[in-house]
């Protein structure tokens, strides 16, 4: 029986987390993820979780200690947003490298400097090769159904798995969610049993050799492989899932996209904000549609440019920029899969969002009369824009 | 009663076939700190990135037997190692792991590893009370990537980061003393040894440590004949100076009472540890005495410290 519930994302969040019962957790506060651990130190204190919770000094040994803990052979995860992620950065490479399964819970926020706790998405993306699947988040829902998914994933995938929600706009915004029963989710994840782990006492084992050029490249190939098949994995434990709960999720979301001339890409809560603008453009006859992926590690690079194939001009939405004079991640990774598969659609890119500026309605009309003009026209007269008021400009 | 015939013939836990250099004192501390542990327990071992570890456990081989190896990165083998000693109480809450078998948690590192790029890991596993013993292999430098500086650098040693020359003493500071850092920290167990005699100062010490229950430290002296600069038949040589002439004082902190385990019948001046390594050549040059002198004070008021502690700790009132 599905329990109807109000919770914040970060709720949501804790909620799965305390229905998975990992082992072991261990995380250290930062805005706007800070309620993570906070929430599961009250369920480790009232004995609603059996899991060992570690409250370590910094975010690189909270990575460190759940690598620990996962090489020891527990389920275990974690939480962290903007420099915690980047404090994390080495060992992200060594979580994956290692083939450890674990769930990183990630409140997306802005990088310094200027300090900012507000929501863009350069702290994933600022990691988005370190060998994690990333899955991306609209609504506290997904945030929720998604960590549950995320362990599943993991476990089967032998990878670690980056669940990514919005700062503030989704991890404290509460909005109405269905949860599952307590006895559903142990069903769900069910018990995690590892090949190879530390504390094994039929065996001893060395982890984390040095591997030098013989060696090297092979085992980055098997996790490069590993990356590729999680595809099936995701979608099959998404599958599963759905049969469950009757909530569909798919490596992308498509929203009236199909019959569609101009279309937008963009990651997590914005999708909100841009369906509705959406169903009001349509009203008007605008046939503007919207693909959000799910999915950004692996990307799905060959059934993305399906879906973008009749359109006459497409804006990918980046809410973070890569800083490398041409455009944001999602727009170079995008448009080089669509070059792949043949596919050309004029496209252009907007960096918006960045340190939590609001994106608004009339701010995605802006952008779909843009991409109005450039259907009719056929040309683009610049790529790269910045979605930014102009009070917001210095 | 400590048997050096006995002990050895436990299996040893790092094979030999290792690539540690020959006169190398890591790959002597490892074994004398493992083979302190009771023959039916097991154990996982945190290596920080290092010369022990890159030379150890190159894929397809490991040298690492009866026992569980983890290695992780530079500054992190105290927090992994949380990591691993948390998931084994959970596994015992849960009944995963049976009762009666014994798993001991033991992290090394060099002094890079530990007293500088891995002081806040280190800090914290501590601080976090974690049923682990962490034992730093101190061979004064970061030797791995060539003998640069660390903060555990003797007073005036030269390196390839703090150089002798025409405007150099070598390098500039005197050392860090984590020891006494852990000590602060609360732990029941912090202690100080060298590679000496027969090794009972270590195996001793070794025990108390994987066997007192919650977070101990240990700083073994492990000189390095490329870093250093001496023969490599002389590593107890070396390490028998250096506790003579109280360079490396032996001693424990048992709950906060300071215990000198070893108190030379002569102290012998600091020159005669110095002169024997290259490090401190131009320490001896004409002129340079005076750097001698300085080392010997530096010396001479740490051991004055140690006496006192000892006095003051263990005062009945």
């Amino acid at each position: 029986m599905a329990i109807r519930e109000r919770l914040s994302g970060n709720e949501a969040v804790a909620t799965a987390m305390k229905q998975i019962n990992p082992d072991t957790v261990a995380a250290y506060p930062i805005t706007p993820s800070t309620e993570i651990p906070q929430y599961f130190s009250n369920f480790v204190a009232n004995g609603s979780v059996d899991t060992n919770f570690i409250p370590v000094e910094s975010e690189h040994s909270a990575m460190s200690a759940t690598i620990g803990a996962a090489a020891a052979g527990g389920r275990v995860m974690t939480a962290t947003s903007s420099q915690g992620l980047a404090l994390m950065f080495e060992m992200l490479y060594i979580a994956s490298g290692m083939r450890l399964p674990m769930t990183l819970i990630c409140a997306n926020r802005a990088l310094s400097a200027p300090i900012n706790i507000h929501n863009d998405h350069s702290d994933s993306m600022g990691v988005r090769d370190c060998g994690f699947i990333q899955l991306y988040c609209e609504s506290n829902q997904e945030a929720y159904d998604n960590t549950i998914m995320a362990v599943k994933i993991a476990e089967k995938a032998k990878l670690p798995v980056m669940v990514c929600y919005d700062g503030f706009i989704t991890s404290h915004s509460i909005e109405n969610i269905m949860l599952l029963e307590n006895d559903e989710v142990k069903k769900f994840v069910g018990k995690y049993e590892p090949e190879n782990y530390l504390l094994d006492s039929t065996k001893n084992i060395s982890m984390g050799p040095l591997a030098l050029q013989k060696y090297y490249f092979g085992i980055r190939k098997e996790l490069s492989d590993a990356m590729d098949n999680s595809i099936d994995i995701i979608k099959e434990v998404s599958e599963e899932f759905y049969k469950l709960t009757g909530r569909k999720y798919d490596l992308y979301e498509k929203y009236k996209l199909d019959d569609a001339e101009i279309g937008i890409i963009a990651l997590n809560s914005t999708a909100g904000t841009i369906k509705d603008t959406i169903d009001k453009l349509r009203e008007n006859g605008v046939k503007i549609g919207l693909l959000k992926p799910r999915c950004f590690r692996p990307l799905p690079y060959l059934d993305i440019p399906k879906e973008l194939k009749n359109l006459k001009a497409l804006a990918i939405m980046d809410k973070a920029d890569s800083i490398n004079g041409y455009s944001g991640p999602l727009f170079s990774e995008i448009t080089s899969a669509m070059f792949s598969s043949n596919i050309h659609v004029n496209t252009i890119n907007y960096i918006y969002g960045l340190g939590g500026a609001d994106t608004k309605s009339a701010d995605i009309e802006k952008i779909a009369n843009k991409l109005q003009s450039i259907a009719k026209t056929g040309k683009i007269d610049k790529i790269k824009h910045f979605l930014i008021n102009e009070k917001e400009e210095v | 009663m400590y048997n050096l015939k006995e002990v050895v013939n436990k299996p040893n836990r790092l094979t030999s076939g290792h690539r540690m250099c020959a006169g190398c004192g890591a790959p002597v501390t490892i074994n004398g700190v493992l083979r302190a542990l009771k023959q039916e327990d097991n154990a996982v071992v945190s290596v920080a990135t290092g010369c022990l570890e890159v030379s150890t456990c190159t894929f397809p081989y490991t040298s690492w037997k009866n026992c569980s190896f983890i290695h992780t990165a530079f500054e992190c083998a105290s927090a992994t190692l949380s990591g691993v000693e948390t998931t084994y109480n959970k596994f015992k809450k849960d009944g995963k792991i049976k009762d009666d078998k014994v798993t001991k948690f033991i992290g090394f590192g060099g002094d890079g590893g530990t007293l500088d790029i891995g002081l806040q890991s280190l800090s914290g596993a501590m601080e976090r009370g974690h049923d682990i013993t962490y034992v730093c292999y101190d061979n004064g430098a970061y030797m791995n990537t060539g003998t640069q500086r660390s903060s555990s650098t003797p007073h005036f040693a030269d390196t390839t980061t703090s150089p002798s020359g025409k405007v150099s003493n070598g390098k500039a500071q005197q050392r860090k003393d984590l020891t006494e850092i852990m000590v602060k920290h609360n732990l029941p167990y912090v202690a100080q040894s060298a590679l000496i005699g027969n090794l009972k100062d270590l195996y001793e010490k070794s025990e108390k440590a994987i066997y007192t229950k919650g977070p101990t430290y240990m700083s073994v002296l492990s000189p390095c004949p490329r870093g250093w600069g001496y023969p490599s038949e002389d590593l107890q040589t070396i390490s028998k100076l250096a506790v003579d002439t109280c360079f490396w004082p032996l001693y424990e902190v048992c709950d906060g009472k300071y215990k000198i385990t070893y108190k030379p019948a002569k102290k012998l001046p600091v020159e005669e540890f110095l002169k024997l390594q290259k490090r401190f050549k131009h320490m001896f040059k004409e002129g340079n005495e005076w750097m001698i002198e300085e080392v010997q004070k530096e010396v001479d008021k740490k051991w004055e410290y140690l006496q006192m502690m000892e006095k003051i700790t263990n005062e009945e009132n």
